[in-house]
């Protein structure tokens, strides 16, 4: 017997019992819609925990100077002596795998020009910083080493600086002042909107490190004017960042002159591994609602199956039947599997549809990261199909064991 | 040139708790090709298992059966199945129909099974259904037949794969006593064509039409008369 007509047989018997059949696949769409919500919700999680980390940059170290210890008084953090310009060329060029450094101080600054005045965030960097953060460059140019060095007032506008003060048009090459001095601006940077707490990323002025901490005293201690507040490290792609981040406590030890056996203090700290441990939590719960859609498939292949047996039982006389009539006993067999099949996969295809409609109503109240992937469609199909055939065997094998005159003679 | 049939010491025992029946306790018998054969007897005189037995629906415990020139206990489930297609056509009491499907395919179900392509099935069933009278009625579900007509397109279905041996169990019984004669013209025409028919029953009337009866009693051969 082919497929085309066990498929016939097999929903012509499922359209005589319509409702019974939609009953014992509901097990099955409500698995495979759960199945379908979880997919997405932690596709969706995990994509936006990716965007995060890649709108940090993705191999990204942070360096802070930790507490200081004063005759046996702890500081607090941020109290040890910050790291300095020095420290960052060292990070630069000593260490293997690292494809850029760059010191960072920020300060808050009221910026003008023309008619037009905003506050906004001042952060001195070294050329390194913004392919560092995964910053890009939209209009213009980044400076040099030796424009840093020299001081120079440049400026290097987000995309909020240019809402704000410009007006949307470009620019470059303008003088704007930034605390009553005047700046050149000679790039402005992408847009990337509100990062994870709900800060504008965009509401930013870059500029030289050394100018900024030079004209706005910005990270300057007393004991040490060549300070910055935070240092950021990116790691090459494809580098062991363990042995990196090993290598930069061993030189930041001995720069910053810290006894054997003494604590560290600084901190040293992987951005992408945090956001991704923070998300660990979320995908434990994950895995516990997976757990959960599995057992609603479960249950519902057991109801498969029950329906399947019942209807086994009810077709006896067919089966006898169709087996005086030349049917192998596999042919009985698969008969009922395909049945089973079938059942389950227009369970799994309603299911693939309440899932796609549940995740997208779940985006919507819980305002939720979803990703709609379409690898989820095979997730419906193959899923549905196993429940099928599983649950479906041992009814179908039942009924190909079925003696023939017994059959024949069922009331 | 050996008989169509070719029964020798059939017997087949079953087990009812701690007594053994012995339905068929040495019966042998030939039927040659071209035969209209009765087998009567009463209830539980064997005729049934016998009647399964030629069906290839059972085994006999000992004994050897050979059918068309197949030595049935010879052969496997699956061969056992394809005899039963080709060789076999079944009418049964309670006609077993499919519900919800048409005469045509119910009558061109063994066809299914044979692997023949779906437009052949319906033009070989279509003619079968023509045979008995029902052309008009091809896509007419059982429940909107009469009983003869059901039992008209049972024997369809028992034709439709040209068998040699047409196995009918009580086909009247199930009929009142009109249309009971309407079926049994029809077995009486297919025989003139050629087919050899054996039919199981117990009414006498029915028997008459046979020109052979073979009588069962306790899973003997108690008679055979031409």
């Amino acid at each position: 017997m082919n497929l085309a007509a066990s498929l016939r047989i097999a929903l012509i018997a499922l359209r005589v019992n319509a409702l019974r059949s939609a009953l014992a696949m509901l097990g099955v769409v409500i698995g495979v819609a759960s199945v379908i919500v979880l997919v997405s919700i932690s596709e969706g999680t995990k994509q936006a925990v990716e965007e995060q980390i890649a709108s940090f940059g993705a191999n990204l170290l942070i360096i802070r100077p930790g507490s200081s210890m004063f005759g046996g008084r702890r500081g607090g953090a941020g109290t040890a002596d910050p790291l300095t310009d020095g420290d960052v060329e060292a990070l630069r060029t000593q260490i293997a795998g690292v494809a850029g450094a760059s010191g960072e101080v920020t300060t808050s600054s009221a910026v003008v020009f023309g008619g037009a005045n905003w506050t906004t965030r001042i952060v001195g960097i070294n050329p390194d910083y913004l392919s560092a953060r995964g910053w890009e460059i939209d209009q213009g140019r980044s400076f040099s080493a030796a424009e840093e060095a020299a001081g120079r007032r440049y400026a290097i506008v987000g995309q909020t600086i240019i809402s704000e003060l410009f007006d949307g048009a470009s620019p470059i090459g303008q003088s704007l002042r930034i605390g009553g001095q005047p700046f050149e601006v000679i790039g402005t940077v992408m847009e990337r909107g509100d990062n994870n707490w709900g800060q504008d990323q965009d509401d930013v002025i870059f500029a030289p490190l050394n100018t900024i901490r030079q004209r706005f005293g910005a990270g300057v201690r007393v004991t040490q004017r060549d300070g910055v507040q935070t240092v950021f490290v990116d790691i090459a792609p494809g580098e062991n960042n363990a042995r990196v981040i090993e290598d930069i406590q061993d030189l930041l030890r001995i720069r910053r002159d810290i006894q054997p056996g003494a604590e560290d203090n600084f901190f040293v700290g992987n951005l992408a591994e945090f956001i991704r441990a923070q998300n660990e939590t979320e995908s434990q719960l994950g895995l516990l609602l997976a757990v959960g859609a599995g057992i609603v498939l479960l249950v519902g292949g057991i109801g498969i199956m029950n329906i399947m047996l019942v209807s086994v039982t009810e077709r006896t006389r067919e089966i006898g039947l169709r087996l005086a009539v030349g049917a192998r006993r596999r042919d009985v067999r698969n008969q009922f599997l395909i049945e089973s099949i079938v059942l389950c996969l227009i369970g799994g295809l309603a299911g693939l549809v309440v899932g796609v409609g549940g995740t997208l109503v779940y985006a919507e109240v819980g305002e939720l990261e979803i990703a709609i992937n379409p690898l989820i469609v095979a997730i419906a199909i193959g899923a549905s199909a196993l429940v099928g055939v599983f649950f479906g065997f041992y009814p179908a094998h039942r009924a190909s064991r079925l003696d023939p005159i017994e059959a024949l003679r069922f009331e | 040139m050996s008989a169509l049939i070719a029964c020798r010491d059939l017997v087949r025992v079953y087990t009812m708790g701690d007594q053994t029946v012995r339905a068929l306790d040495g019966v042998s018998v030939d039927i040659e090709a071209g035969e209209y054969v009765a087998v009567t007897g009463a209830s539980g005189s064997g005729k049934s298992t016998f009647m399964n037995m030629l069906g290839a629906l059972d085994r006999p415990d000992s004994g050897s059966l050979h059918i068309a020139g197949e030595d049935l206990l010879a052969l496997d489930a699956d061969r056992l199945a394809a005899f039963r297609n080709r060789t076999i056509g079944f009418v049964f009491q309670q006609f077993n129909l499919l519900s919800r499907t048409s005469a045509l395919e119910n009558a061109a179900l063994p066809l299914v099974y044979a692997g023949v392509p779906a437009a052949e099935r319906r033009k070989r069933a279509m003619a079968r259904l023509e045979q008995v009278g029902l052309g008009d009625r091809s896509d007419h579900q059982p429940n909107q037949l009469s009983g003869g007509q059901q039992q008209r397109v049972a024997i369809a279905r028992g034709l439709v794969n040209d068998p040699k041996i047409l196995l009918a169990d009580e086909p009247t019984g199930a009929l009142d006593s009109r249309t009971s004669d309407d079926i049994m013209a029809i077995f009486d025409q297919l025989n003139r064509e050629g087919i050899t028919i054996i039919v199981v029953t117990h009414e006498q009337e029915v028997a008459d039409h046979a020109r052979r009866q073979i009588v069962f009693r306790d899973g003997r051969i108690v008679e055979d008369r031409q």
